[in-house]
């Protein structure tokens, strides 16, 4: 029997998608496929438009048809007032927010796709002016749409695939799952995040490491340097494997030059900062690695930048290497001469 | 569905394939419509979610904007933070954004033919005619011309993962640059990624060279091109008749696109329909004379530039059926996107095909003439990149001022005007490529260029063909 998934889209960007058909080797439709898994309807990918779309809603809201999995991609748009009017689903009269709801009591799973599906997101920031939500989360507090204590036709809590974007093998492993029965609330972590992506951190695997190691930081986007001291990186702080399964063959944020903005968790649109500044005290990142006692932090630090090699202190204000390691051979085999 | 006499009132919706969520409003009469209204059902509010921002927080706010030109929003956000600090990226950094952002339009250009315009074909609608059998196994959802397109895709955007980190939504584009400068053995990367995507347009897409393509002058040699998915798609054209519906404004807009030292690869500058029905002389680009009118949206605003415009949503406001506002070009509705480019261009089938205010056919066909153009240019720009130089440089953003950053998304004009004080964002206006395609009517009753181009077309799936020729993005649109 195939895994059957009705995808919606609502304040969001589109970009889960967009992501999504990035999946390489396989590809998605292939994976689909071999996993027996259907997109009763998606926006983007599904042929079917207008009244065939409506009649599938109607049909699953009324439980005359298999709803295995609610996927949702892009916020849930409460305004203006709580009425939902900042999106009305074209073509039904009605609110995204009032077919969410209903649709979600009949899903075997609901996924968050995304950060603004699960928390809110990007489109939550500033002022909020869309009174944008998450399905089960506003933000870091519980409830959302749903409320803390909905539960899934599986009894799993709203799946949070989040990321902005998600990458895409986040999406489709997440489906796998579900459809071959191979996750439960275990493998969830606090924050409903499926835990084969959220139990690393950005920072393993960063390419940065040694930098890190050393203190070595850039001062500067673009520098080769480690992005925690000065330019607002929180990879040490990030749950994702974006480091060790890159993104577009060979990608990820740090590696392009540019710092981690902690995209999977729940208000990282509003970090009270800028995004590419890391907020001090007396000299110290307030924001300090996952699990590191502060005064190990500052003792370490201070021995590590004692300690800098005169290589990753050049290299770490540098826009590419300007100073290569030292070859030595290290590999020399003791002759006995 | 309602009837008046003979005139019935249709409303078509959800219009799935179109990124984001649309609606549109038809009244047709003896099978033709008579009337429609576009409907922009989602309002986000970006532009208020900036105001009081740091400036350079911008760049990670606004790609957020949209998913499938997230490049486009960057660069436009970086240009328009570049505009008011006076700076501008070293050449070689210019060449790094045009790579990517290239890759960006001309991946969305693909996407919109393999999986949102060429579906339409295997409908039942078309059931009978004889391209239905082939087209539906060829290009259905999830057939062989979608997976091929998809792994061709997916190998293309490691240019992103080399250049811009990831895609979508990348902080690499800076105002005075790009982060990551390019090794040689990137360099190399690059060019190998293009010429396999150059191959594989040829194979596949063209069934000959992509400079064949471009070489085409005229609808007569285009209409013998019957090699590969063009040629494909060139057969249903003519059988549809697609060149005989969808006529936008007659107007057509173009802020230049992909501009390194040597200047833009397409020029700049608009060009408007002369009373013979052919597309005039190129004329230059004004942007002062643009103004954004929502007397028909839901928002509370008055017409105004962009550069001093506000966005307050009102749901309640009378007359009004859309979240998106009008933008208009001294007072007229404009059209904009490829097909759109490749006239201000002056590309001479891109002029003949503009004859009358263009059509589907003429879309799709700029599409295709830009692929091919932009193939060339992104394999001359990766060769260009020199790994030594200079990719990015640094200076102060003033507390106060005034930007302007205008760029050519896949889908057309996009624009960011930015006002800064005390430090802060206190405007930010974007007028997107889909605001000035699906706008709705204007304070004199202007329909807007899709509202126009509905006009005269038959109902049913014709409706379909029609609103998809301009690759439309709703979360662009109002944003």
């Amino acid at each position: 029997m195939s895994y059957d998934v009705l995808w919606l889209q609502s304040g969001g960007c589109g970009g889960c998608t967009m992501s999504l058909l990035c999946a390489e080797d396989p590809g998605l439709f292939e994976t689909l496929e071999d996993f027996d898994i259907r997109f009763l309807w998606h926006p983007s990918i599904s042929r079917e438009s207008g009244a065939e779309v409506i009649d599938l809603l109607e049909d699953l809201r009324a439980g005359r048809r298999r709803l295995d999995a609610l996927c949702l991609e892009g916020s849930v748009m409460c305004g203006p007032n709580g009425t939902g009017r900042f999106h009305m689903m074209a073509g039904t009269g009605r609110s995204m927010m009032w077919w969410l709801r209903e649709l979600a009591e009949r899903a075997g799973n609901v996924l968050a796709i995304g950060s603004c599906a699960a928390w809110g997101g990007m489109t939550s920031a500033g002022s909020n002016p869309g009174g944008a939500t998450g399905l089960q989360y506003d933000g870091v507090i519980p409830g959302g749409l749903l409320g803390a204590d909905f539960r899934a036709g599986s009894g799993l809590p709203v799946i949070n695939v989040a990321g902005c974007p998600t990458h895409p093998d986040w999406v489709v492993e997440t489906l796998v799952m579900l459809a071959t029965g191979a996750l439960g609330r275990e493998d969830l972590d606090p924050l409903a995040r499926p835990r084969f992506f959220a139990d690393h951190l950005v920072h393993h695997g960063c390419t940065k490491n040694e930098f890190y190691e050393y203190k070595a930081s850039a001062e500067k986007l673009g520098q080769e340097g480690c992005m925690m001291e000065h330019l607002g990186c929180i990879g040490t702080q990030a749950h994702a494997d974006c480091n060790i399964r890159p993104w577009n063959g060979e990608g990820s944020c740090t590696r392009g030059n540019y710092p981690c903005i902690n995209c999977t968790a729940p208000e990282f649109e509003e970090p009270g900062r800028r995004f590419t500044e890391t907020p001090k005290l007396a000299g110290i990142p307030l924001g300090l690695p996952t699990d590191m006692p502060r005064a190990w932090f500052v003792a370490l630090a201070s021995l590590a930048k004692a300690a800098t090699p005169e290589r990753l202190r050049e290299n770490a204000v540098a826009d590419r290497i300007v100073h290569p390691p030292r070859v030595v051979d290290a590999n020399r085999r003791s002759r006995g001469r | 569905m309602t009837e008046e006499g003979t005139r019935v009132r249709r409303i078509v919706g959800p219009f799935n394939r179109v990124e984001g969520d649309l609606e549109v409003a038809l009244e047709i009469e003896e099978g033709r419509v008579v009337h429609a209204e576009v409907v922009s059902t989602l309002f986000r509010g970006f532009e208020r979610i900036l105001v009081g921002k740091a400036p350079l927080d911008a760049l990670t706010i606004t790609p957020r904007i949209c998913g499938i030109c997230s490049i486009s929003q960057s660069a436009a956000a970086a240009r328009a933070l570049g505009d008011l600090a006076g700076l501008r990226p070293p050449p070689q950094g210019m060449l790094a954004i045009q790579i990517i952002h290239g890759v960006e339009n001309l991946v969305d250009h693909l996407t919109h033919f393999y999986m949102f315009f060429m579906p339409d074909f295997t409908r039942p609608d078309h059931a009978g005619r004889p391209w239905h059998e082939a087209a539906t196994a060829r290009f259905g959802v999830g057939g062989p011309a979608q997976r091929a397109w998809l792994e061709t895709r997916g190998r293309i955007m490691h240019v992103m993962g080399i250049l811009a980190g990831k895609w979508p939504h990348t902080l690499a584009i800076q105002p005075a640059g790009v982060s990551r400068a390019p090794d040689a053995r990137d360099r190399l990367k690059l060019v190998a990624l293009i010429r396999r995507l150059r191959r594989w347009l040829d194979e596949t897409l063209f069934g000959d060279t992509a400079e064949a393509f471009s070489a085409l002058r005229t609808s007569r040699d285009l209409s013998g091109w019957r090699k590969g998915d063009a040629g494909r798609y060139l057969a249903i054209a003519d059988d549809l008749g697609l060149g005989a519906i969808g006529a936008g404004p007659g107007l057509w807009l173009s802020y230049g696109a992909h501009e390194t030292a040597d200047g833009p690869l397409f020029a700049r500058g608009v060009r408007r329909i002369d009373d013979a029905g052919r597309p005039g002389e190129l004329e230059p680009l004004d942007t002062a004379a643009i103004l954004e009118d929502p007397s028909h949206a839901w928002d509370a605003g008055r017409p105004a530039h962009p550069s001093v415009g506000d966005t307050l949503p009102d749901p309640d406001r009378e007359g009004a059926y859309s979240w998106c506002k009008a933008p208009r070009l001294s007072g007229r509705p404009a059209e904009t996107g490829a097909f759109a480019r490749q006239v201000v261009d002056g590309h001479p089938l891109a002029l003949e095909l503009a004859a009358n205010g263009g059509s589907v056919h003429a879309r799709i066909v700029g599409r295709l003439l830009e692929v091919a153009r932009l193939a060339d240019a992104l394999e001359r720009w990766a060769l260009a990149l020199e790994p030594r130089s200079r990719f990015i440089e640094h200076g102060p953003m003033p507390r106060d001022g005034r930007g302007e950053g205008l760029v050519e998304a896949a889908r057309g004009a996009l624009g960011h005007w930015v006002s800064l004080e005390n430090g802060r964002i206190r405007r930010y206006q974007i007028i997107a490529p889909t605001t000035w395609n699906f706008s709705p009517r204007d304070a004199s009753g202007q329909p807007g260029p899709l509202e126009q181009a509905l006009v005269g077309c038959p109902g049913g799936v014709m409706v379909q063909h029609v609103v998809r020729s301009f690759d439309p993005c709703m979360v662009c649109t109002v944003h």
